[in-house]
């Protein structure tokens, strides 16, 4: 966290016609950190990983990705970063290991069978390698949409609401993953609409609320924003979701989103 | 620059080439609705149409080639659809990769599996009584015509594949494109039409290329229609393939 930001957006702008999307977004994202860019829905978050992933054009502001102008050097940008959209962006009709293949041939690395093969290892998908991703569940599907992305090991990762749609324990696997990756030192920049999951993953929250960053911060600073807390004494009712894994047997010791009382 | 154009084309050829083995339906599908018109209009209605000399399937099976090929097209633009409204195509766009080898890839793979159906289509036409004496020269001239016939499409339909919002609105503009070679030569003679149809007829891309593949295969010397075949081929070509790159350029931006 000494060298310089991973990506750093300044006074970006973006409109599509006379809506404006992002109406000057500044940011700064460390080298190696979580970084969670949490909003509602259309508050600009996918347009901002879309023009930095070299995606969209902004109108206006510069960002740059591992020292790289998006809009000046697109190519350098794109040798440094993986996209994992806000669908799962795989080949239904090829098998799960195509998938990783194709990616790993266009990447041009030596061996693409074997590093597949790794990652459905680490995936848990290689019992479902050979199989067409039409017949996946949407967890598997996530899964192996990120593994796509991990293929080159780029040291910026983008991630567009990777757990929207998914089951609990798919969101808890994705949650690993990502908390794996930054342990290397990867640099991750994910969106969010759930709160629990900036708070559970990130290092650094950044809140954008119609086009503009209203709150940027880690945790423990966006809580001193609200007055100091008061103590109160509730009682815990267990959330549906400790209910959920309870009963199915999620017996996995991920440490378990702190349920704050946001609605 | 070059080199990654030609490896990550190839690439990206194999995927959809894969993609047609695993679904070889769309080829028959693509080949059965013009087998059926061969036989329809071969066995059915074609008693009643005079052409002159020469069996009815010599003279109609160029046109029903081009039918083939028309309807083709509406899978290279359903599978381009499918990359971009699964997102594959952003994380394509997304990736070190040369920008136009996704294009080229489902270009190339809509030139080989149009041939597959065309040469499905011709040995049913085979079966059915069509002959033909011409020697090599010839055949390569018919599969040049059809290759250029092919890309221009596929150029053309590249356009609804990167924008169409629907699957429907994907499949839709094929169907002009099927129904042209009813109003040319590749039914009936132009001659037994009235004034401004036979006019049409007589001046709109399929009747020179029927024509030029009809006298091919018949080994009569091809003369002023075989260079309007080509130029509609080739001027086709051309512009939707500036259209394509452009409508392209715009959704990449």
């Amino acid at each position: 966290m000494t060298t310089k930001p991973a990506i750093e957006i300044v006074g970006l702008t973006k409109s599509y016609n006379d809506n404006a999307v992002l109406r000057g977004v500044d940011l700064s994202v460390p080298s190696g950190t979580i970084f969670a860019l949490l909003g509602s829905n259309g508050a600009g978050k996918t347009t901002t990983v879309k023009i930095l992933s070299t995606l969209l054009k902004a109108d206006g502001g510069t960002a740059t990705v591992s020292g790289y102008d998006v809009a000046a050097q697109p190519a350098e940008v794109r040798r440094s970063i993986s996209l994992t959209g806000q669908f799962a962006a795989v080949d239904e009709i090829l098998t799960g290991r195509e998938n990783l293949v194709l990616v790993a041939q266009l990447r041009r690395l030596k061996d693409p069978g074997r590093i597949a093969d790794d990652l459905l290892a680490r995936f848990m998908l290689t019992d479902a390698a050979g199989r067409r991703v039409a017949t996946y569940s949407g967890g598997m599907r996530r899964r192996l949409d990120i593994a796509m992305s991990l293929i080159g090991n780029p040291p910026v990762l983008f991630l567009d609401e990777p757990t929207t749609g998914l089951d609990p324990q798919s969101r808890i696997e994705v949650w690993k993953t990502v908390k794996q990756l930054a342990g290397q030192g990867t640099t991750v920049l994910l969106t969010t609409q759930y709160l629990d999951e900036a708070e559970h993953l990130a290092d650094r929250i950044a809140i954008l609320h119609e086009g503009r960053i209203i709150a940027d911060g880690t945790l423990a600073e966006l809580r001193k924003l609200l007055p100091p807390a008061t103590v109160e004494y509730v009682e815990k009712q267990p959330t549906l979701e400790d209910i959920f894994l309870a009963i199915v047997g999620h017996d996995d010791a991920v440490p378990r989103p702190v349920t704050s009382p946001v609605k | 620059m070059t080199t990654s154009f030609f490896s990550d084309t190839a690439v990206l050829l194999k995927r959809s080439l894969r993609h047609i083995l695993r679904s070889p339906d769309t080829i028959i599908t693509t080949a059965i609705t013009p087998i059926a018109m061969l036989l329809l209009f071969v066995y059915v209605l074609g008693g009643a149409i005079d052409v002159g000399s020469g069996s009815y399937v010599d003279y109609l099976l160029p046109g029903i080639l081009l039918i083939t090929i028309a309807s083709g097209i509406a899978y290279t633009a359903f599978r381009l659809f499918t990359d971009v409204s699964t997102g594959i195509f952003e994380r394509f766009q997304s990736m070190p990769i040369a920008r136009s080898a996704l294009l080229w890839g489902h270009v190339l793979t809509s030139v080989v599996a149009n041939l597959v159906s065309v040469a499905l289509v011709v040995l049913v036409a085979l079966a059915m009584g069509f002959r033909s004496g011409a020697g090599v020269l010839a055949w390569l001239a018919v599969l040049g015509i059809l290759v250029l016939f092919t890309l221009a499409l596929t150029w053309l339909a590249v356009i609804p594949g990167l924008t169409a919002k629907s699957v429907d609105g994907v499949s839709g503009f094929s169907y002009p494109l099927v129904f042209l070679p009813f109003i040319s030569s590749a039914f009936v003679p132009t001659s037994g039409m009235p004034g401004p149809v036979r006019w049409f007829a007589e001046h709109q891309p399929v009747t020179s290329i029927v024509n030029t593949i009809r006298d091919l295969y018949a080994e009569h010397p091809v003369g002023h229609d075989g260079w309007v075949a080509l130029g509609w081929c080739v001027g086709l070509l051309l512009v939707a393939y500036v259209l394509a790159m452009r409508t392209y350029r715009a959704k990449i931006a």
